[in-house]
């Protein structure tokens, strides 16, 4: 009850349905403040986009989120429910899961191995044997489903592209039963054909629904176009947050640069 | 062409539940390589000698060289693909046959001093783990300096002199007295380690850490847990194979085995398809690389070639096996992003 209220309060559209919502999150490294009052929201279905350059603090709010670190200050609502995410096993257990720019894939295994790691499907019987034709039926499925094409599930990902590699990644992630998904620059070092690939999957998740998506970006461009919302990260707060097709690419470039100049000035001073 | 995702709503994309046979053919290709060279090498040796092969005497000569290469080779690869090495296999391998006469001495029946002997050589892969892993320190140098280490404790203990091997007639045999006992051993081994290998989480989860260390962690697997479960099975295996020799020859000696035992583990290891650099390997493979070197042990000997020889021949097998397994790697590695 005290929930639907603050969401009113904060001005936030109060009917729909939010997946995510940080209030004032504080993070500090000893004297260093990584982040210094982040308040956001992410509605359910929504893919929002934060943009930021290194050391904004984008990093440490996707580890606050997937539970790696804990704020220091700030509350963070989980599906309605105030939550502090005590570890990366408790924010799996929640449905939120990331991906990261290592993408965590052992290079040597299969595309299936990769999908089931650690969530081998077992067969029944004393010795606990995996099942290698359902994991294998299985991952052709997921894969099949978000529009995934490879020749094989049998190939060992190291055959693979960096743009495939990013996808079964993604896969492997929706493949647990995310709610919330983490992508921690899906973009980088891409290609634009591969980016785009990418961007066609992100964007046929969202159309299954389900699925909640924060996005790290670097690309102002990239991330208009595929993002419903975006949100503009300086030296750990938020600078500027605005529907995509409400903004554009100049008025971005031209709030960071209005920032980096003030930040220059007071650099001098 | 390949390996791009199509467009939203154009989706068309084959399920593909069961290999097809190329990729079968794909998954056992570096076994079958080395399986090709051995069967090259064993035809030339027939064709230049005809006693080579198909003599009783000389079927249980390859097999007695082959198996304990091979059975320690399996410890071995499990530890290359998690990305560690133990050089003191050689010296566990004198270590627990006397930890098993120890214990026979002592009054335990036979099947319990078997027992101790092969525990005693879990608790040295267990040490050799323990101290990788929670000291950090990198496997080669733990198992440098336990290879000394004992070494040491097993020519103390057994004053320097060889002592008979114990027990009743019939357990000797299974033990490795009889001809061909060692090679079914090994041929056993082979598939549980296979098994354990391909068909369970430990396995795939030791390939995966091996892989990628940081992201096997990052899914939740408990890669020391691993790395230290891989040592205690190459030391199990290591102490397993001095303790089947011993009963072959009839004798516990605090010499056996060694630098020389271990180094053709890991040349059959090598040879067979296990790179060093961890993420991938083959049980099966092993157990073609250890037949290969005992091969070319047997061939030269018999078409009268001597052992320096046979060193020169082995030196240049491994590195055209490394160069071979890396240039091919790469190959293949192309060959996907058609």
């Amino acid at each position: 009850m005290s929930e639907a209220q603050t969401v009113a309060d904060s001005g936030t559209a109060a009917s729909a349905p939010l997946a995510m919502r940080g209030e004032q999150l504080v993070k500090r490294f000893g004297a260093v403040t990584a982040l210094d009052g982040i308040s956001f929201t992410l509605g359910e279905g929504e893919i929002l986009g934060i943009l930021g350059d290194n050391g904004a603090g984008k990093s440490t709010l996707v580890k606050i989120l997937t539970g790696f670190h804990q704020q220091t200050e700030g509350t963070l609502h989980v599906h309605g429910q105030e939550t502090l995410l005590r570890s990366v096993d408790h924010a799996r257990a929640l449905g939120i899961e990331c991906v990261y720019q290592d993408l965590a894939l052992a290079n040597s295994l299969s595309i299936y191995h990769n999908m089931f790691l650690n969530r081998e499907i077992l067969r029944r019987g004393p010795f606990r044997l995996v099942d290698h034709r359902r994991m294998r039926e299985r991952a052709a499925q997921c894969l099949e489903d978000i529009g995934v094409h490879v020749p094989s599930v049998d190939l060992p990902v190291e055959r693979l592209s960096g743009g495939q590699r990013q996808a079964i990644a993604v896969a492997r992630a929706v493949n647990s039963n995310a709610r919330i998904l983490l992508l921690d620059e899906p973009l980088a070092a891409m290609g634009a054909r591969e980016a785009a690939l990418i961007i066609d999957l992100v964007l046929r998740l969202k159309e299954k629904g389900g699925l909640s998506i924060i996005m790290i970006m670097h690309n102002y461009a990239q991330t208009l176009d595929i993002a419903d919302r975006v949100m503009l990260m300086q030296r750990g707060r938020v600078t500027f947050e605005q529907r995509s097709a409400q903004t554009s690419v100049p008025e971005l470039m031209e709030i960071v640069r209005r920032e980096y100049r003030a930040m220059r000035a007071s650099g001098a001073r | 062409m390949m390996g791009t995702v199509n467009q939203p709503h154009k989706v068309e994309v084959p399920a593909r539940p069961a290999p097809p046979r190329g990729v079968l053919l794909a998954q056992w290709s570096a076994e079958l390589r080395i399986l090709l060279v051995a069967v090259l090498l064993a035809a030339y040796f027939e064709f230049a000698n005809h006693d080579f092969l198909l003599t009783n005497a000389s079927l249980v000569n390859l097999s007695q060289f082959v198996a304990p290469v091979a059975i320690i080779a399996f410890g071995e690869i499990m530890l290359m693909i998690g990305g560690d090495i133990d050089l003191s296999v050689g010296m566990v391998f004198a270590f627990a046959p006397f930890m098993m006469v120890f214990a026979s001495n002592a009054g335990a029946p036979m099947w319990l001093a078997f027992v101790a002997g092969v525990a005693s050589a879990a608790l040295v892969g267990f040490v050799n783990g323990a101290v990788t892993v929670w000291l950090r320190l990198p496997s080669f140098v733990t198992t440098l300096g336990t290879l000394f280490l004992v070494n040491g404790i097993t020519l103390t203990a057994s004053r320097g002199t060889p002592v008979e091997a114990p027990g009743s007639p019939t357990f000797a045999g299974i033990m490795g007295a009889w001809g061909y006992s060692e090679i079914v051993w090994t041929v056993a081994l082979a598939l549980i380690m296979h098994i354990l290998l391909r068909h369970t989480r430990w396995g795939l989860h030791t390939q995966a850490a091996g892989a990628n260390p940081l992201g096997a962690s990052e899914a939740g697997i408990h890669v020391n847990r691993l790395r230290l479960g891989n040592f205690v099975i190459a030391g199990m295996l290591a102490g397993l194979t001095g303790i089947l020799e011993g009963f072959r020859i009839t004798s516990i000696d605090p010499q056996a085995g060694g630098n020389q035992i271990t180094f053709l583990a890991i040349a059959a290891a090598v040879i067979g398809g296990t790179p060093l650099t961890g993420g991938s390997g083959t049980i099966i493979g092993g157990l073609i690389g250890a037949a290969v070197l005992g091969i070319l042990n047997d061939g030269f000997t018999l078409i009268g070639v001597n052992a320096f020889m046979f060193n020169i021949i082995l030196g240049a097998a491994i590195l055209a096996a490394m160069v071979f397994n890396i240039h091919v790697g790469r190959v293949r590695r192309k060959g996907g992003q058609r």
